[in-house]
Order: C-alpha cells, then sequence, then structure tokens
C-alpha cells in the first residue's frame, strides 16, 4: 500500500483526495456562512431572517442552492457563449484553488509551498477575469460597466493589499504561511501576534479586503439602484449560483488570510492552552461575524470616493508602512519586534 | 509516464495550442483570453522546472496586470477586426518577404555563434547551489546584496520612462469644474441646508 502511494497514480490520487477534503470543508462552511450572513443581517435589522426550512431555517441555503440548480439556464440573445459559461466556473474555481495553501494547523495543510503568499496573491489576481469576461460576454451595458468597474476596484486594492502583506513578510523573512505563524508564537499569548506591531495595517487590510471582494460598502459592481446588480444582471440558475458561491469563498478566505497574517493563525490567544485548527476555525468566524455587521451597518461609497480611498489613502500609508518595517526590522528596534525572521536575515 | 513529465507535456500542449489561438482567434478578445492561457500554462512549466517565485510573479506581473490591461483596451476598442483581416491576403506577400529575411537573419547569426569556454562558469557562478537554499532567498540575495546597484540603476531607468509618459501625456485644462474633496467635507451642514418643520395641511 505504501508502495502504491509513492507512484504517480497514487500521489496524484492522494492529492485529489486531499483537495476534496479542503473543497468540503470550504462548501459545507459555506452553508452556515451564508445563512450566518444573512441571520446577522436580519438582527441588525430587526428582522427574523430565514427561518422556515429546518430548524432555525438552518437549511436555508441548501434549499436556495436546490432552487438555483433546477431553475432553467436562460441564454440572453447575443451572448458570447464559450465565454459566457466560462467566466462564472472561473470566478467559483480561482478563490477554491487558493484554499489549497491555507494550513488550519502546523500539520493540516494540503500544500505547503514555500511562495504560498505569493500563491495567493497570483490566484486572487485571476478572480477579476471571472467578473471581466462575465460582464463583457453578457452583451449588456450594465453588465459591461459594472464588470469594468469591479475590475478597476479588484485591481487597486490588490496593490495596497499586496503591500500590507510585504511588511508581514519583512517582519518574518520568509514567504510561508507557517514560518508566519510560528515567528507570532511567543510568550505572551495574543500580545505576541503580528496585529499589535502591525496595528494600523490590520484595519487597513480588513478594508481593502472588504473592497477586494467586493462586499458592502464597496459592492459597486452591483449596486442595484445604478446598474441593476452589475456584471452577473444577464446571469440565472447555476450560473449565478457559482458567482454567488464565489464571493463567500474568497471572503472566507479573506477571514482565514487576515488571522493566518495578523493573529496568530492556529495559535492560542492564552498562553498555556493547546494550540489547534479549533483557533483558526473560531478567528475565522470572528471575522465573517465583523464582515457581516460591516454589511449591515456602513452604507455604500460612491464610486470617486472608492477610488480615491484607494490610491490617495490606502496607497501612500502602506507604502510608508513598508519602508517603516523595513527600517524597524533592519535595526531590531522596539524589542526585535519587527524582526523575527524565520530564515536568512 | 511519471506525473512531472505528463505535467510537463500538458503545460506544454496547453502553451502551443493556446499561442495558436491567439494569432488565429477572430475575435480579439478572444486572442487575450488565449494569451493568458498561454502566461498561465507557462507559468506551470516554470513550476516544473523549480522555479517557483518567478512562476508566481509571471502570473501576478502578466496575468494580474498587463493582461487585464490588455483585455480593457482591447474590449472597448471599436475596430472592425474582420475588416483589418479582409486584407491580409493583400499584404500576405510583403509580410511574408519580411518574415522570411528575418529568419534568414537569425538563422545566420546563430550559425556564427561561438560561445566561449569559460562563459558558462561565469554564468553558474553567482548562482548559489539550489540544494542549499530555496530559490526565492537565492533571487532575493542576488538582487537585493549582490547586485543591489544594478538593481536600484534599473529602477531608476523605469522611473525615468515613468515620469516621461506622464508629461507627454499631461495636459492642463484650465476650464474644467474639478471636485473639491476637502471643501466638501468641511461643509457645515448646518449653513448648507434648512430643516422646516411642515404642518399638516399647511404647507411652507
Amino acid at each position: 500500500m505504501a508502495d502504491f502511494m509513492d507512484t504517480g497514480i497514487g500521489l496524484a490520487l492522494t492529492i485529489m483526495g486531499h483537495g476534496l477534503l479542503v473543497i468540503a470543508f470550504v462548501m459545507v462552511s459555506l452553508l452556515f456562512l451564508v445563512y450566518g450572513d444573512r441571520k446577522i443581517w436580519a438582527a441588525v435589522q430587526m428582522r427574523r431572517g430565514p427561518n422556515v426550512v429546518g430548524v432555525f431555517g438552518i437549511l436555508q441555503t441548501v434549499a436556495d442552492a436546490l432552487k438555483y440548480v433546477v431553475k432553467e439556464v436562460v441564454i440572453p440573445a447575443g451572448v458570447d457563449r464559450p465565454v459566457f459559461f466560462i467566466a462564472p466556473l472561473i470566478a467559483f474555481v480561482m478563490p477554491l484553488l487558493c484554499w489549497a495553501v491555507i494550513p488550519f494547523s502546523d500539520r493540516l495543510v494540503m500544500a505547503d509551498i514555500n511562495v504560498a503568499v505569493l500563491y495567493i496573491l497570483a490566484i486572487s489576481s485571476l478572480e477579476v477575469y471571472g467578473v471581466i469576461m462575465g460582464g463583457w460576454a453578457s452583451n449588456s451595458k450594465y453588465a459591461f460597466l459594472g464588470s469594468l468597474r469591479s475590475a478597476a476596484q479588484m485591481i487597486s486594492y490588490e496593490v495596497s493589499i499586496g503591500l500590507i502583506i510585504i511588511g508581514v513578510i519583512l517582519s518574518t523573512g520568509s514567504l510561508n504561511f507557517g514560518d508566519i505563524v510560528a515567528a507570532q508564537d511567543g510568550r505572551f499569548g495574543f500580545l505576541s501576534w503580528y496585529w499589535l506591531p502591525h496595528f494600523p495595517m490590520v484595519f487597513l487590510f480588513f478594508i481593502s479586503a472588504l473592497a477586494e471582494t467586493n462586499r458592502p460598502p464597496f459592492d459597486l459592481p452591483e449596486a442595484e439602484s445604478e446598474l441593476v446588480a452589475g456584471y452577473q444582471v444577464e446571469y440565472g440558475s447555476t450560473p449565478f449560483l457559482l458567482f454567488m458561491a464565489c464571493e463567500y469563498i474568497a471572503i472566507f478566505l479573506m477571514c482565514a488570510l487576515i488571522s493566518l497574517l495578523f493573529f496568530g493563525g492556529w495559535l492560542s490567544p492564552i498562553p498555556g492552552l493547546p494550540d489547534g485548527a479549533i483557533w483558526m476555525v473560531a478567528k475565522m468566524a470572528v471575522f465573517f461575524f465583523l464582515f457581516s455587521m460591516v454589511k449591515a451597518i456602513v452604507p455604500r461609497y460612491r464610486y470617486d470616493q472608492l477610488m480615491r480611498l484607494g490610491w490617495k489613502v490606502f496607497l501612500p500609508m502602506s507604502l510608508i508602512w513598508v519602508v517603516a518595517v523595513a527600517f524597524f526590522a533592519q535595526f531590531e528596534l522596539f524589542g526585535g519586534a519587527y524582526a523575527r525572521w524565520a530564515v536568512g536575515g | 509516464m511519471t506525473l512531472g513529465e505528463f505535467a510537463f507535456y500538458a503545460f506544454s500542449v496547453v502553451t502551443v495550442v493556446s499561442g495558436l489561438f491567439v494569432v488565429l482567434a477572430r475575435n480579439p478578445v478572444h486572442s487575450v483570453l488565449w494569451l493568458i492561457l498561454a502566461f498561465l500554462s507557462s507559468a506551470g512549466l516554470f513550476v516544473l522546472l523549480g522555479a517557483e517565485f518567478v512562476a508566481m510573479l509571471m502570473v501576478i506581473v502578466y496575468v494580474g496586470a498587463v493582461a487585464v490591461l490588455f483585455l480593457f483596451v482591447v474590449m472597448m476598442l471599436d475596430v472592425d477586426f474582420t475588416e483589418l483581416k479582409a486584407k491580409m491576403a493583400a499584404y500576405f506577400p510583403i509580410a511574408g518577404l519580411i518574415g522570411a529575411v528575418f529568419l534568414a537573419q537569425l538563422v545566420l547569426v546563430y550559425g556564427v555563434w561561438k560561445s566561449s569556454d569559460g562563459a558558462a562558469a561565469l554564468r553558474g557562478a553567482p548562482t548559489p547551489d539550489p540544494a542549499e537554499i530555496h530559490n526565492t532567498l537565492a533571487i532575493g540575495q542576488l538582487i537585493y546584496d549582490d547586485y543591489i546597484h544594478l538593481f536600484q540603476a534599473a529602477g531608476l531607468v523605469l522611473l525615468v520612462a515613468m515620469i516621461g509618459a506622464i508629461v507627454l501625456t499631461l495636459r492642463h485644462r484650465p476650464n474644467v469644474k474639478r471636485q473639491n474633496v476637502l471643501a466638501q467635507m468641511y461643509r457645515d451642514p448646518a449653513k448648507a441646508m434648512e430643516l422646516k418643520d411642515v404642518k399638516p395641511g399647511q404647507g411652507l
């Protein structure tokens, strides 16, 4: 058996098995995330939210998904058929691909690669293609305008997300998530994590993550008062479901990224308690709660305000921060809080 | 065939085929999409070579930034490409001639190419042993420690090019209404609007 697992076919089967496990985890949590999102939103607005299907309406998402799947696929006239159907597939697959490198504990990781952070940046820069292709192929002005907005927005905030992550990488000296989390391990529990030395960047990262995933208050691509529903206006049935699911997978991925980069991943917040994947999942859940609260509380931005925030506020701030962190790390200021190099130095 | 060989052939076939379709596709947007596929599969080839850092940069820079700009431009161009392509037959002889001359030149140059004996060793000298450190660290050491001045000079050249492009395209138009963000933000609500209590049935 062990010999078979070392052959090419065995290796491929092992990788596929791991992939299926990760996808199963993401899809199952997706069901509860959509439900949780709607419940939190409803609670803020003093409504009851989904409460009919299943106990407390917990199966509402399953019912919705089934409804989308059994509906007829309507293809508008004049669409570019291949691109029209490839777009939702790309939008759905790209965020799932990112999950391959997300570790849940020091041993629970599917692909422990050296350039994991770069991999995340690379794949999330591909997510924009689902949106652009969907908007263009729909042959509709609303969809096209929505996709242009969305692409510009995602590219703008990718820049500042990249710079913020560079700050963390500089402090660690490694692009591997395992090293980044290990560098946050310390005697003081949650006070040793990167959120304290990189404090202002946690906020910037959170807001950029909102903009990057087209979440409210930055959901301008689908601002329904201006653009009906943006790039997804011509989509229905399963393709629409894929776009919808992609949005939530990307948000959940951002929750995982914040937990790993700034909040110590699977490390326990209190010294003495054992570390483990449970902490990672708990942190992700807390950040998803924050994402939902922002959606419920903050009104939508105007498009020019969003662009100004991205290019004229976030970009200079994160750039200055990168220079500052490089300086702090090189001269090991502040008790070496910025110089926790895993390799080299 | 091992898994690595299979992956190599899969990536190379996809690269070549999508490269062909970049030229053959009738719709320019489809051409750009095929180009993106070619970039992605060549990034896969880099991974197989063990150069994962270059592969990721390839995806981030070419696919994530350059190709998006291409796609934007091509999508918004209102050019009838079928009309342009209809003239292809007329230009084919001269284009073929230029291509043939260029190919002949390449063959001639490559035919007389002689590599000095020490060249391979000289090229390999700054590269650290791949078994010792992984390639992200190696590239970092090369461009930020060993060749920092050359790297900075390259950056300066790019900066000058960027400033040049901005200077060439920047036009000051005096009669444009411009948004003053600070003035907007510091407006006093009390001065800007007045609240009136309208009694029912009376009006103002």
